[in-house]
């Protein structure tokens, strides 16, 4: 960002180890642990995590948009934008936030294969 | 304040028959009128499904298609946009021996037209199209067959004509048409009164009730088409598809949407129609049979227009049987797009000489009529009546 | 009797009041809804097995939450209750129905449509930036998942559930770094007689923003959205006030400008629209007791007009009480007029929050022409000037068809506000005279695989 203006608090850096993360925890942390895989890699999501939840409380995108390129994270949160569209590793499509995350869901979050 | 225009034309209907026949009409010097009831390609000129095809047509409907090719092929300098025309090739499809012999037939019977018909074996057919389903048995090629988007190049053309010059009226509904003497009257509300010598009926599935005015009857029916879109799917279809007996069409837009077609819709009025419960779930199951690509894919929207058909699936084109200047050019059952450009040159050829080098015999309005009568003559008042 | 089928569209506060109602006069609705838990989103319920009690997830108006939910736990065993349920179309007196990847179709004989509201959103560059959300969204994640869409959050926009959530975020620990209204101080001062119509509203909202001032939340108030800004996902937002550009450091952004509606199935349904100058678009036509113009269709609670979630709990049990009366039951006329005079008295409240939290009416003309408009498409504010330039359209279904703004997944959910406000102020005329875009089905994707299962047959009444 180049701009003639202060920009309070650019210097606070954030203190989350997982800085990449869109959705932070402020409640309801003590539930079941549910296991699913996020682009190849393991990961720990809790039961009643959404789809949504599940991904950015780790990542900073669910998609990319087809036309710039650009990632995607939702943005409604309650099934109207359909903006948050994720693949699974079988070719499945479903809408984040309207899924609960299931034990052993394999997500994609990069460009879409083929069906 | 009654507006009043003369004009050499006068033209019913703002689709892609009218506004063509516009546009060629200003190319050659004639001044036009053009009367559109709500916005110009906004029926079924602007939401079919964009199939720019000659594959598949009866072999009379051959010459005139051949002819809108050549037109397809100067779009952006005929109408300032390429309206998203790719020639794609159009491919249809065989689901058994039977379908195989039929399209190899076709293919026989049209050698001299130039489409260069390409037969594909089921093992050619697995190798070009690997995305195709097993239920494809084999397949004709049509290599210049392509896409366009409608709802681009069916508004584009009516914007050109109005560029030349042509006096385009949108939201101007034709109220009264009459004859008076040997030119046509026109209005619209208490607003607008045109005169012309030439009037093109080009008024699609309604038609029918400006042909019966001047006592020419057909037995058109309006037809709805089941259309739907998917969101945008990664490429994997290049061509265009049909198949042969009909059911399903389907085809991939740059943007990755793809277009599919097949069954009926219903009509809301005598307007607006929609795409139908029954024929949807049928729909989708014959796409992801054809296409398993699309088994995670959605349909994201649906939609129907208004067609005219007539008994025999030809269009009518051509003068009136009853009224001299009167020329019609209606009832393309679905298939009028790909015709339109070289719809609206024949218009232009018979109001300039009277004829046309196009072969459009077998598709005069005289074959629905045992014996046509005369044309009414008289003032214009008294035979007026409301239309469309 | 038998032959009287009412299906209600919508378990939200206007859906399960007009449930309720239906069933204290012996009828058995079928309640279909699209979520998992009846409750609608204000009063959204957490999955089950969340532990937080409602006074943490809605504040003051636990108590209305607790008896609505109540009111549905209630009657259960009185209703046939589909949830998880899309209704996609509408076609001969039938609904189209999606669950659980199956579609089938069910009759009714007379409809409560309570289909509610969304976000209305209004762009500003860098607005699909991830972390950008809409204010419910924040509101999603806080009550239903109990996270913060962000560590550092600006919320933004105006409206009263902009300080509601700000607040709420607050409350939960989640630093709220700026609060960034578009209405001035001065058009609250003016709204507050109107408002006193609703005295319990009018006060929370003002201790709302008390408690954000004096807990140390930076307030801005007649300010302009300038820009999101940032590479992955957003890490500032800037804005604009009395001629000078300031920005803050943020990790995620919520916003919204009230509320729109989803009238949808009302479309399809066939309801006459009208165009509505408070809500500045066009909205299905009821009359006071929720009668669309179409018989036995029943519009009730923000899916036909945004009203709030108290009038909403009355326009249900007033749709119900309609149709009753219209299918010849005995009804409480008084019950009836109370809730119509209470109704009538949430207009002029509405006309109060319009006026302390105005549309922002400059907002077409100082949108950039490189701002995205329609986020499923990437159409820009430039691309539909510009087809409003070479090619005269005015009308939006003309421009959808050329410019493709609102074709895409969410058919013009998000952008049909701003891209109708884009083309009013390109070709000079005003809101309600560029049209509105037309309702098609699917009223959401609907997925080939549904078409792989069978069927299941529905019974009727």
């Amino acid at each position: 960002m180049n701009s003639s203006v202060d920009i309070p608090g650019a210097a606070e850096k954030t203190k989350s180890t997982k800085s990449t993360a869109l959705m932070h925890r402020v409640a309801e942390t003590g539930r079941k642990p549910v296991g699913f895989v996020l682009n190849g890699q393991p990961l720990t999501a809790l039961a009643g995590d959404t789809v949504l939840t599940a991904v950015l409380t780790y990542s900073a995108r669910l998609r990319f948009s087809e036309f710039s390129g650009e990632p995607r994270a939702g943005f409604c949160l309650m099934g109207a934008c359909q903006d948050c569209w994720v693949t699974t590793e079988s070719g499945k499509r479903l809408r984040a936030c309207g899924t609960f995350i299931e034990e052993g869901m394999r997500l994609v979050t990069g460009a879409e294969g083929l069906a | 304040m009654m507006e009043r225009i003369t004009a050499d034309v006068a033209i019913v209907g703002g689709g892609i028959m009218g506004a063509s026949a516009a546009l060629f009409l200003r190319r050659i010097g004639f001044s036009v009128v053009l009367l559109e009831r709500d916005l110009c390609g906004s029926r079924s000129s602007g939401v079919n499904y964009g199939g720019v095809r000659r594959q598949g047509r009866p072999l009379n409907q051959l010459p005139l298609s051949q002819r809108a090719q050549g037109l397809w092929a100067r779009l952006p300098e005929l109408i300032g946009t390429d309206g998203e025309y790719v020639r794609s090739g159009h491919l249809k499809i065989a689901r058994s021996e039977a379908d195989l012999a039929s399209l190899e037939s076709y293919r026989d019977r049209t050698q001299g037209f130039g489409m260069d018909l390409q037969m594909l074996s089921t093992r050619a057919l697995r190798e070009r199209c690997p995305w195709l389903g097993r239920v494809a048995v084999g397949a004709s090629l049509c290599p210049g067959d392509g896409q366009a988007n409608p709802r681009l190049v069916s508004p584009a053309f009516a914007l050109a004509a109005r560029r030349l010059g042509a006096d385009v009226r949108e939201q101007t509904r034709v109220d009264e048409l009459a004859r008076d003497g040997d030119v046509f009257v026109l209005r619209s509300g208490e607003t607008l009164e045109v005169r012309a010598k030439h009037l093109l009926n080009c008024a699609g599935a309604w038609a029918d009730r400006i042909a019966a005015q001047f006592g020419e009857t057909v037995p058109m029916e309006a037809g709805h088409p089941e259309m739907a879109v998917t969101e945008p799917l990664p490429a994997f279809m290049d061509l265009s598809l049909g198949v042969e007996g009909g059911g399903v069409y389907a085809r991939q837009v740059a943007r990755g949407n793809c277009v599919i077609g097949g069954g009926r819709g219903y009509a809301l009025d005598d307007q607006r129609a929609r795409a139908q419960r029954s024929g949807m779930a049928g729909l989708m199951q014959q796409t992801v049979e054809l296409l398993p690509a699309l088994k995670n894919a959605h349909i994201i929207r649906t939609w129907s227009g208004t067609e005219g058909y007539l008994p025999d699936r030809l269009p009518v084109i051509g003068p009136s049987a009853t009224t001299p200047g009167l020329i019609h050019a209606f009832g393309f059952a679905g298939g009028g797009f790909q015709l339109g450009p070289g719809v609206g040159a024949v218009l232009a050829d018979l109001v300039s000489e009277g004829r046309s080098a196009t072969p459009i015999g077998d598709f005069s309005i005289q074959r629905f009529s045992a014996s046509p009568r005369a044309a009414t003559t008289g003032l214009a008042s008294s035979t007026s009546t409301s239309v469309v | 009797m038998s032959s009287v089928q009412p299906v209600i569209v919508g378990a939200g506060p206007a859906g399960v009041r007009a449930a309720q109602a239906l069933v204290a006069h012996g009828l058995r609705p079928v309640v279909v809804d699209e979520a998992p838990r009846w409750g609608g989103q204000i009063y959204r319920q957490p999955p089950e097995g969340f532990t937080r009690p409602k006074q943490a997830l809605y504040g003051f108006e636990a108590g209305r939450a607790d008896a609505l939910h109540g009111a549905m736990a209630a009657i259960l065993d009185k209703v046939d209750y589909r949830p998880d349920t899309l209704v996609w179309s509408a076609e001969g007196g039938k609904l189209d129905l999606l669950r659980n990847g199956a579609m089938s179709t069910l009759a009714y004989s007379h409809l409560i449509v309570a289909t509610g509201a969304t976000d209305r959103v209004l762009p500003f560059p860098g607005w699909t930036l991830p972390g950008v959300y809409t204010l419910g969204a924040a509101q999603v994640a806080l009550k239903f998942q109990g996270c913060a869409i962000g560590s550092r959050v600006v919320f933004a926009g105006t409206g009263p559930l902009l300080y509601l959530i700000a607040y709420q975020y607050a409350k939960a620990g989640a630093k709220v770094v700026a609060v960034l209204d578009t209405a001035g101080f001065a058009g609250k001062v003016a709204a507050v007689p109107a408002m006193l119509r609703q005295p319990a509203l009018l006060a929370k909202g003002l201790y709302y923003l008390g408690w954000l001032r004096t807990h140390g939340v930076a307030v801005h108030q007649g300010v302009e959205l300038a820009a999101a800004e940032g590479g992955e996902r957003v890490q500032a937002m800037r804005w604009r006030k009395s001629g000078r550009e300031y920005a803050v450091a943020c990790d995620a952004v919520g916003f919204g400008y009230a509320l729109r509606s989803e009238t949808q199935l009302a479309d399809l349904l066939g309801c006459r629209f009208a165009y509505d100058k408070l809500q500045r678009g066009a909205l299905p036509e009821r009359d006071a007791a929720g009668r669309s113009s179409v018989a036995g269709v029943y519009l009730a609670g923000d899916g036909a007009g945004i009203m709030g979630a108290d009038a909403a709990e009355w326009a249900g049990e007033r749709a119900a009480l309609a149709l009753l009366a219209d299918t010849g039951q005995l009804v409480d006329a008084s019950r009836a007029l109370w809730l119509e005079n209470r109704l009538a008295r949430v207009a002029g409240f509405r006309r109060g929050l319009e006026r302390a939290f105005p549309f922002p009416a400059g907002w077409a003309a100082a949108a950039p022409d490189d701002l995205v408009v329609c986020r499923c498409e990437e159409i820009t504010a430039g691309e539909l000037r510009r087809c409003v330039a070479d090619t005269g359209a005015r009308e939006m279904n003309r421009l959808k068809a050329l410019t493709r703004v609102g074709m895409g997944r969410c058919q013009g959910r998000t952008c049909g506000v701003a891209a109708a406000e884009i083309l009013a102020q390109a070709c000079v005329a005003q809101p309600d005279a560029v049209g509105r875009l037309r309702g098609q089905a699917p009223i959401k994707p609907l997925p080939f695989s549904a078409a792989a299962v069978p069927a299941v047959p529905q019974e009727a009444a």
